[in-house]
């Protein structure tokens, strides 16, 4: 049971490669890769829990009391934010793409036109 | 571990699974959203608030406005096209 | 390739990829036994050392302000590049809706939903600045408050004026909030080089944990990423919401 944690973050890659494959449909690319990237926030914070530890918050709980590892929060955090605006660049360029091709179809792109 | 992080565990993998099944961009938005919410209640069971404060506002507002105006702009583009295509003949 | 045989390729793939994942999270300590030394030295003494109560965010901008500068950065050339690559093109006007009033009001706007933005907008706007100000005391930081911040004048829109929301969030305004904050953290590092010496080295006085003014200059800084992360997304959101409501023509 303890395994669990990381399954979860194994199967959200597994899972979200499988909809950037099987997607015939740039957008739908695009969304399937923000849950491959939340695969990796769940590992990063599994990876940092400790058994009966709390925020590591200490405004009103005593500065010796067990908390969680603050360091993959930290990562986690900023990380979130700033996919958030690269998703953006992508959703971006996916518009610019329908606009010159006339289709979201990632096989229907091409680098030249013929 | 306790039961309130086994079940937003296991509501975390069943949400990842509808979002990539679903069926058409739009619904697929409206199940990330759903997605995130799911996320941000494990970043809260496993104690880390600041990290569940960012996902809850990033994943409900901030990444499906943009999806939905990139769907709106292509769908409006399209229609523009049939339009015109319709006038040549 | 076609799609069947994509798929069965993919089969075989993902079951190698899940099979050395399942074999390298084996080598990972057991969930709850994390014997990592630096955050458990940090919980120790984080909160005599930095005078702040907030550990994530004395981690996030003072014990490693350096990271989150180039992270910030990160953030603002995106926002760039959305920027860059949905500008006007050759073939493209901006002009609004026909058939609409000034206003592009959507055609079911109740009077209910104008007057649900009104009471939104404030209190979002309200409580982003608390959570970015209290930002060692309590959850909570720049980055946070900053995304919150930038939703704030969404309902406006939401309510069906669009063209109110951009006079509560004027594109100078955001795109100079945006650039404030980027140059504000490199000039921040900068002064404390001239003052102390070291880039990024606290300056200021660290105060008593627990109170508003404490911690250094971990609030200057929060102020500047709530700055940087609102501004940026406020861009970002406006390109797309010109592309989607006001760009017309395109190229073929």
């Amino acid at each position: 049971m303890s395994f669990l944690p990381y399954a979860v973050a194994g199967w959200l890659f597994v899972v979200g490669l499988y909809g950037v494959v099987s997607s015939s449909n740039l957008i739908r690319t695009i969304i399937s890769l923000t849950v491959v990237q939340s695969g990796t926030y769940v590992l990063l914070l599994s990876v940092g829990y400790v058994h009966g530890g709390k925020a590591a918050i200490f405004a009103d709980i005593p500065a010796v009391s067990r908390a969680v590892d603050p360091v993959v929060q930290v990562l986690v955090l900023t990380d979130i934010v700033i996919e958030a605006t690269v998703t953006g660049l992508l959703l971006a360029l996916a518009v610019q793409a329908h606009k010159r091709f006339g289709s979201l179809d990632p096989h229907e792109l091409r680098a030249l036109q013929d | 571990m306790t039961v309130l992080q086994i079940v937003a565990l296991a509501a975390v993998a069943i949400g990842a699974t509808a979002v990539v099944a679903a069926g058409d961009a739009l619904r697929q938005v409206l199940v990330l959203g759903i997605y995130g919410m799911t996320l941000t209640m494990l970043f809260f069971v496993f104690q880390d608030p600041d990290v569940g404060l960012s996902e809850i506002v990033v994943s409900t507002v901030g990444l499906p406005f943009m999806v939905l105006l990139a769907l709106r702009k292509v769908g409006e583009h399209e229609a523009e096209r049939a339009r015109e295509k319709e006038e040549q003949e | 390739m076609s799609r069947p045989v994509r798929l069965s390729l993919f089969g075989l793939a993902g079951a190698g990829l899940a099979a050395v994942l399942v074999i390298a999270f084996r080598g990972l300590p057991d969930f709850g036994g994390y014997q990592g030394v630096y955050g458990q030295a940090l919980d120790g003494f984080g909160v005599t050392l930095r005078h702040a109560t907030d550990l994530i965010t004395a981690l996030n901008f003072d014990f490693r302000a350096f990271d989150t500068l180039g992270e910030e950065y990160i953030l603002f050339a995106s926002v760039l590049g959305i920027a860059l690559i949905l500008r006007e093109m050759r073939g493209e006007r901006a002009e609004p809706h026909q058939g609409d009033a000034e206003e592009h009001q959507f055609a079911d706007a109740s009077h209910a939903l104008r007057a649900l933005a009104l009471g939104l907008t404030p209190g979002l706007i309200a409580l982003a600045v608390y959570i970015v100000v209290h930002a060692q005391l309590t959850p909570g930081g720049g980055f946070q408050g900053g995304i919150i911040l930038g939703a704030g004048p969404l309902p406006v829109f939401l309510a069906g004026r669009y063209l109110r929301m951009k006079r509560i969030a004027p594109h100078v305004l955001v795109e100079v909030a945006d650039a404030l904050g980027a140059a504000g953290y490199a000039l921040l590092g900068i002064s404390g080089l001239v003052l102390t010496g070291v880039f990024l080295k606290d300056a200021l006085p660290l105060g008593i944990p627990g109170h508003l003014l404490s911690g250094g200059q971990m609030d200057v800084v929060s102020v500047l990423i709530g700055l940087e992360v609102s501004g940026a997304f406020l861009v970002a959101w406006s390109e797309f919401l010109d592309q989607a409501m006001v760009v017309k023509g395109g190229a073929e």
